[in-house]
């Protein structure tokens, strides 16, 4: 029977010739990942061991990966605490994917796990943390789970009653503008199909645009599947996998791929032309309220902040230095950048875009989820308006429910940065 | 009979439920008091636990979409809260499966604050406007996890069932 990619894999993980939509599975996981939510994670763990007279030892400490990103360094006492006794359990438990606050090898959870090596074609991934779906950019099946579904995952190395979710298949033809980016990309795609449009499903991305793009653009497509309400994004792998896989993770030897039949089934196709896409904005408060940037071109920001798990990455940081290089950021403009992780951190050092960056104006943080979801530095007043390169633009997501966070590309957002209002790559800024 | 004491609209996102802010409080004896900490009003008479059990919180489609933290989902099992609406987005469902929070899917609800709702496992019935809507079930799969008790249970009996194959 024909599959597509995320089928095939779940066949794999479940010793199975074939699989389709709706069967409900017990896939066995090959990389169980949690953040500083691994608290909740162990509470819920010891609570399913409680009073069963068995040893509480996670089924297999090699596959479980533990990254401090949220509130890192500790915000307060009581994360200080939950980082502590995360720490004292990834002791006992022997598990080594463990990323502490560090300035070598510490980050975000979705640059550590693909720069680590950690994620495999084929492989089923799973996170507590939504945007889990990042890591579909290298060909496996990555999803986000609470964090009781975490703990069960840790006691059986199985996730239990998965049902094969749907795939839509997005093919992405031409060759993007300059100036416009796989961020446009996804955004234009989750302003067509709503914040619930792909609940429950799987998008799988083809197309010229993407056997081009980096696995950096990737996993930016990918990270913000979610948005849409998709379980997972993912790219069936090839040669950039490959090599992503070999240059920049350190994996050695061979690496299986798998690819989506020719004849495999979809639930709805869409195609969309690269070569047509201009610069997209998310506007206050939902992801999907996607418009072109001449709709709100001229909007006064407040803050500016590149980083994220979206857009953190050195191809991001490099953009922005790039145009930010001997320009200002407008006075009344705030502009914050986080890096995704040390290693990019150190890159950006050497190829001086932390220099370039910080002479304009911006303030460089440490690597780390910073004020993306509003608990760590860079909260808004009321009635500010921040312009972001992060993902979500809720009410209250950076930490006032009276202020407005629009989204964007790096491009955009330092473009933006020198202005001080929302203004096009494009037009040099103006 | 249960009542209506919260409407809210589409895409109600977890930072909406449970702010981002308050996720360094975990344990799910302990997150009621951030639950929509946004709304002072309605938070207020959460953590003064004005509301009886099994108060109904309706909201429209895509509700618990965004992040998965199940914080969103504790808060409001907590005060043992039933949420319907015309849909949810899928982590918010599994988290609210798994740790035994009730929600009725109801594709077409209409309600108000202060309606009275009957909650069959076919149909909601609004006694307030005479109007009944048909429930979509949960899917077979997620509704044994919800027979079971929650998955820590449900985990727990597979994990026997694993011993006695080894033993066997």
């Amino acid at each position: 029977m024909a599959m597509t990619m995320v089928e095939k894999i779940l066949a794999k993980a479940c010793d199975q010739k074939s699989v389709k939509v709706g069967d409900v599975l017990e896939p066995r996981v090959d990389l169980a990942m949690s953040h500083e939510n691994g608290a909740l994670v162990i509470n819920q763990f010891q609570e399913i061991y409680k009073d069963t007279g068995l040893d509480a030892r996670v089924w297999d400490p090699k596959k479980i990966a533990i990254i401090f990103d949220h509130r890192v360094p500790a915000e307060s006492s009581k994360t200080a605490g939950n980082q502590k006794k995360i720490r004292d359990f990834v002791r006992r438990q022997g598990i080594s994917r463990f990323h502490d606050i560090r300035g070598d090898e510490g980050g975000i959870c979705h640059q550590i796990l693909p720069e680590s090596g950690y994620v495999l074609p084929g492989q089923v991934v799973v996170g507590t943390d939504s945007h889990t779906t990042s890591h579909g950019a290298l060909g496996a099946f990555a999803f986000g789970i609470g964090a009781t579904e975490m703990a069960s995952v840790w006691a059986l190395g199985q996730i239990l009653n998965v049902e094969v979710p749907a795939t839509i298949k997005v093919s992405v033809s031409g060759t993007f503008p300059k100036f416009v980016l796989p961020k446009d990309l996804i955004l234009f795609l989750i302003g067509q199909l709503s914040a619930e449009g792909a609940n429950f499903k799987v998008i799988e991305f083809h197309g010229p645009a993407i056997k081009k793009m980096s696995t950096s653009g990737r996993l930016v497509i990918c990270n913000m599947t979610v948005e849409a309400g998709a379980t997972s994004g993912i790219v069936p792998p090839d040669e950039e996998t490959l090599r992503y896989l070999k240059e920049e993770a350190g994996v050695k030897g061979k690496v299986e791929t798998m690819a989506p039949d020719a004849d495999a089934v979809y639930d709805r196709e869409i195609t969309i032309d690269a070569g047509a896409l201009v610069p997209q904005i998310a506007c206050p408060h939902t992801v999907d309220n996607v418009k072109p940037i001449n709709q709100v071109a001229g909007k006064k920001i407040d803050q500016i902040v590149i980083g994220s798990c979206t857009n953190g990455r050195l191809d991001d940081l490099a953009v922005a230095a790039k145009i930010l290089k001997g320009k200002k950021v407008a006075a009344g403009t705030r502009m914050l950048v986080f890096p995704a992780s040390a290693r990019i951190f150190l890159q950006a050092l050497k190829a001086g875009y932390i220099a370039d960056l910080m002479e304009a104006g911006a303030v460089v943080m440490n690597t780390g989820c910073g004020p993306c979801l509003g608990v760590h530095q860079g909260a808004l007043a009321d009635g500010d308006v921040a312009l972001a390169t992060t993902n979500r633009n809720f009410k209250g997501r950076m930490g006032n429910p009276n202020a407005e966070v629009y989204l964007c590309s790096p491009a955009v957002a330092a473009f933006s940065a020198i202005s001080g209002v929302i203004s096009d790559p494009r037009q040099g800024g103006k | 009979m249960a009542k209506v004491v919260f409407k809210l609209g589409d895409d109600i996102s977890t930072d909406i439920i449970y702010p981002g802010r308050f996720m360094a409080t975990v344990l799910p004896s302990e997150t009621p008091q951030y639950a929509f900490a946004d709304n002072a009003d309605f938070n207020a008479k959460v953590r003064k636990k004005e509301f009886a059990p099994g108060s109904v919180i309706v909201a429209g489609k895509n509700f618990g979409c965004g992040s998965s933290r199940e914080q969103a989902a504790s808060c409001l099992k907590g005060p043992d809260f039933v949420v319907v609406a015309r849909n949810f987005a899928r982590i918010f469902l599994q988290n609210s499966i798994n740790l035994g929070l009730k929600m009725v899917i109801c594709p077409d609800i209409e309600a108000n604050e202060a309606d009275e709702l009957e909650i069959g496992a076919e149909r909601v019935v609004n006694k307030s406007s005479g109007k009944s809507f048909a429930v979509t079930p949960l899917p077979k799969a997620r509704q044994a996890i919800i027979d079971a008790g929650g998955l820590i249970p449900f985990t727990r009996k597979r994990m026997e069932e694993g011993k006695k194959n080894q033993l066997g």
